[in-house]
């Protein structure tokens, strides 16, 4: 027997679709949008997409303004967006974070069949990024980037992007000195094996000459191309007067070509040029291995990414596309509905409800009346609006957080242990050189001096201190991002393993932002009510009416009222039988006004009687008390937030006497950290999700973003988090920790192959033989046991493994 | 012994292949997406008439 599901879901994008009334003879959507898609595509046999992935589409609930692109026909801001033009064919890149599966892939590619001016579209998904070439005659950028919003791919457009700081750049270089460095590696050693296996004399004197010539003139490349950048860090951290780890490394690999270029055209043997580009080779591929960049990921957003780049300014009665970064103040702007308001400005015309979710993590809208002020970061739920700007886009009570000191200030100089260790590490090193030179200076023996003090220093380079670090930091960082986390940079694994104080953003990080939880206080409702309640709020969109309809859980499917009245924003009231229902928000309800404190509250009149009132809140996080009871017990912690209080009784029931701060501002949260810093000495690490708390993540030692969607823009940060790992918090920090401890014990490890080289070294008889099996068996079993003690590490954490 | 130097220049001119080759890809940008080419070969496509249209006129 065959189960009929009543569900039915999304042809388009595979969400529940509410009532089955939008389809299209046997596919159902879930709204208009996708209907209009799957239209679009089907009319342009383009329905492979569907093929590919079942369910591939985004949600297309919210619909595009007609007019929204007007801004791309200014030649101004053509100008930043495309790449090149030649009159008849341009070039442009647009990134699509919508992006995420092969039929976005196909479709993108085949965008040419819906627009004919678009001549090739080519996509890196990496990046997700599309580089389109379009013909001008036949189309405009415009009608591009209409084209791509039509079958739900708008492009990302941001004021960040068109200044020219370009977010993420993938840099070769690398690569190639990888490739060439093992290149010259395997040719040196190949050229090598006469000299270490045949006998004197077994080859002919000339060949071996020649060998020797043709390994000089290979290692060149690798001393004077690859290895760079470790001349120019060492030399960057001389100038400084800072000893990092490049510096005896550079100095290392200066000494040992030198020596070697000496023995071959003195022809007292052959040098150590296999060992020396062995090395540079394995250090140059645990470099890469360490910073590998998340492309689609960007840790360097400001505002300017999140905000829209142009809006429409009226200007006598015309209206006039214009950047945002050339908005003055008093000049009247429009903003449609779902757009983001990117300026402080005073309300003059509509009905605003702000929803705030960008810049606090508040998902439930604020109402705004004429006359008020609403500050930047705020998006607009209700319909179109007219605006009076108050105050430049720079100059803005959230963007002023910009101009502050520490988004200016450079990077310092890195701290880590590594450099440390080397430090004394080479300090040793020198140490030993100079006590066995002594012993053969006071023997006499001064040729078996030098040949001591350079073979010392050659074996005892702290080459293999730093392939223990870029090894182990790339495998942590390989297993976290497969745990959802993404840390910026390798250093982070270091600070987190150091920080001792953890502040959390409340709102959107300790509590969900799409979830919320509905609670009733009041009179009782029986049964009847409440469904004529949910009957009348299912008419409303709002948010808060959405919560309390799901809260309530009423068979309303098919029923349809009549006599009803809805009022933006505010509430709906209407007869059903012989009652009059009014719900909604306190003012509406009682008629009395309300402060804004209580705007996440809805009233209940039944005829004439005030029955009792929803509250709705945010829902903790999944594993949140968990979090705390395991985190607490380690590190103090703080939480901060800009919202009310209301919520103080209950964090303290959880975490006990720690400062939990209400009504914070921006500026408040950074210098609440700057205080505990600088105060009381902490490292802290700050947990937070929108840009409200952007200069707290800049400013603690360690700044992690949480993010629902990681298609979502968050904050410049050291790493991102995904919202679902929230509560593996405290085992990301334990394996963060457990670093240093795979570092060092490795390091100590590979010390024992330095002890056997520097034994020879000492007595002046490292032979290149020797030599060139040391350096890469104790390579190769660094990274053994890096890549070996970081899985038993996340193992015993119990990280996921996927 | 001229084999030898025979062998030598050979097995040159190999690795250099594969070194152009390497560096080559790298250029070529094959390492900055690894997605894409991937899924792009399984799609079966259709000709399409609209490209062909316009090469020809």
């Amino acid at each position: 027997m065959k189960v009929e599901t009543t569900q039915k879901t999304c042809f388009h994008c595979g969400e529940n679709c509410k009532d089955a009334k939008i389809h299209l003879q046997e596919k159902y959507f879930c709204c208009d949008g996708c209907k209009l898609v799957y239209e679009l595509l089907n009319e342009n046999n383009l329905c492979t997409y569907y093929d590919l992935n079942t369910n591939p589409g985004l949600a297309q609930k919210i619909k595009i303004r007609e007019d929204k692109f007007a801004f791309l026909e200014d030649n101004t801001i053509q100008h930043k967006i495309i790449q090149f033009t030649d009159g008849e064919q341009t070039h442009v890149t647009f990134y699509l974070p919508q992006m995420h599966c092969s039929s976005c892939l196909w479709l993108l590619e085949h965008i040419y069949k819906i627009n004919n001016g678009i001549v090739s579209s080519k996509v890196n998904f990496s990046k997700k990024e599309a580089f389109i070439v379009f013909d001008n005659s036949k189309t405009t950028l415009r009608k591009v980037v209409e084209t791509l919003a039509a079958i739900g791919y708008e492009p990302h457009i941001s004021l960040q992007e068109l200044n020219g700081e370009k977010i993420n750049k993938t840099d070769k270089t690398r690569l190639y000195k990888v490739g060439v460095a093992g290149f010259c590696f395997a040719n040196i050693m190949m050229m090598s094996f006469p000299e270490y296996l045949i006998a004197e004399g077994a080859i002919e004197a000339n060949i071996r000459q020649l060998f020797q010539y043709l390994i000089v003139i290979f290692s060149l490349p690798v001393v004077f191309y690859s290895a760079t950048e470790f001349f120019v860090q060492a030399w960057k951290g001389v100038k400084h007067k800072f000893l990092n780890i490049d510096a005896p490394i550079a100095l290392a690999i200066a000494i040992t070509f030198g020596r070697s270029l000496y023995e071959v055209f003195s022809h007292t043997g052959s040098g150590y040029f296999d060992s020396m580009s062995g090395i540079v080779f394995f250090m140059l591929v645990g470099r890469i291995l360490q910073d590998r960049t998340y492309q689609s990921i960007s840790f360097d957003r400001d505002y300017k990414s999140f905000f829209p780049i142009a809006v429409n300014v009226l200007k006598e009665h015309k209206v006039i596309p214009t950047t945002i970064d050339k908005i003055k103040s008093g000049d009247i702007i429009q903003i449609y509905s779902n757009e983001l308001i990117p300026v402080d400005c005073i309300l003059s015309k509509g009905k605003a409800e702000i929803d705030y979710s960008f810049v606090s993590g508040e998902s439930i809208p604020v109402i705004k009346e004429p006359g008020e002020i609403i500050y930047a970061g705020g998006k607009q739920i209700g319909g179109a609006l007219e605006l009076i700007v108050a105050k430049e886009v720079s100059q803005s009570y959230l963007t002023n957080l910009w101009n502050k000191a520490i988004f200016k200030t450079k990077e310092e100089l890195p701290d880590s242990y590594i450099h440390v260790i080397s430090k004394y590490f080479t300090f040793i090193v020198f140490a030993i050189a100079g006590v066995a030179a002594l012993y053969w200076y006071m023997q006499h023996e001064y040729k078996l001096m030098w040949n001591t003090i350079t073979t010392v220093l050659i074996v005892a380079c702290p080459c293999a201190l730093l392939l223990s670090a870029t090894f182990t930091n790339g495998n942590i960082l390989r297993i976290l991002s497969k745990n959802k986390l993404y840390l910026r940079h390798p250093d982070v694994i270091e600070h987190i393993s150091k920080i001792n104080h953890i502040v959390f953003d409340k709102t959107g990080t300790l509590t969900q932002q799409s979830d919320v939880s509905v609670t009733y206080s009041g009179n009782k409702l029986d049964d009847e009510a409440q469904t004529c309640i949910a009957l009348l709020l299912a008419q409303s969109p709002h948010p808060l009416s959405k919560a309390i309809v799901q809260y309530l859980d009423k068979d309303i499917e098919n029923v349809t009222i009549e006599n009803f009245k809805w009022t933006t924003g505010k509430g709906v009231e209407g007869w059903i039988e012989d009652k009059y229902y009014k719900v909604g928000s306190k003012e509406f309800v009682l008629g009395e006004k309300a402060n804004q404190q209580i705007n996440s509250t809805v009233g209940v009149k039944i005829d004439n009687t005030y029955f009792g009132e929803f509250k709705i809140v945010n829902k903790y996080r999944f594993g949140f008390y968990q979090l705390m009871e395991n985190l607490k017990s380690d590190y103090p912690i703080s939480v901060i937030s800009g919202d009310n209080d209301s919520e103080q009784q209950h964090l303290r029931a959880v975490l006990g006497n720690s400062d939990i701060l209400f009504h914070q501002k921006p500026d408040d949260k950074l210098e609440y950290i700057l205080h505990l810093q600088n105060v009381k000495n902490k490292n802290v690490m700050m947990i937070g999700d929108g840009l409200n708390d952007a200069g707290a993540l800049k400013q603690s030692n360690v700044g992690l973003a949480i993010t629902e969607n990681a298609n979502n823009f968050s904050p410049a940060c050291d790493g991102i988090i995904d919202a679902a790992q929230f509560s593996n918090l405290d085992k990301f920090i334990a394996f963060a920790k457990s670093g240093k401890r795979i570092i060092l014990m490795s390091f100590v490890f590979s010390i024992l192959y330095n002890i056997i080289g520097l034994y020879f070294a000492v007595q002046g008889t490292l032979s290149p033989f020797i030599a060139a099996v040391l350096m890469p068996c104790s390579s190769i079993s660094i990274i053994l046991a890096t890549y070996g003690m970081s899985e038993i590490a996340a193992w015993r954490i119990k990280l996921n493994k996927t | 012994m001229s084999a030898m130097i025979l062998m030598l220049i050979g097995s040159l001119i190999l690795a250099a292949g594969f070194l152009a080759a390497f560096l080559w890809s790298v250029k070529d940008g094959q390492y900055d997406d690894d997605f894409s080419p991937a899924h792009r070969m399984l799609f079966n496509d259709t000709k399409n008439n609209n490209n062909i249209n316009q090469s020809s006129n």
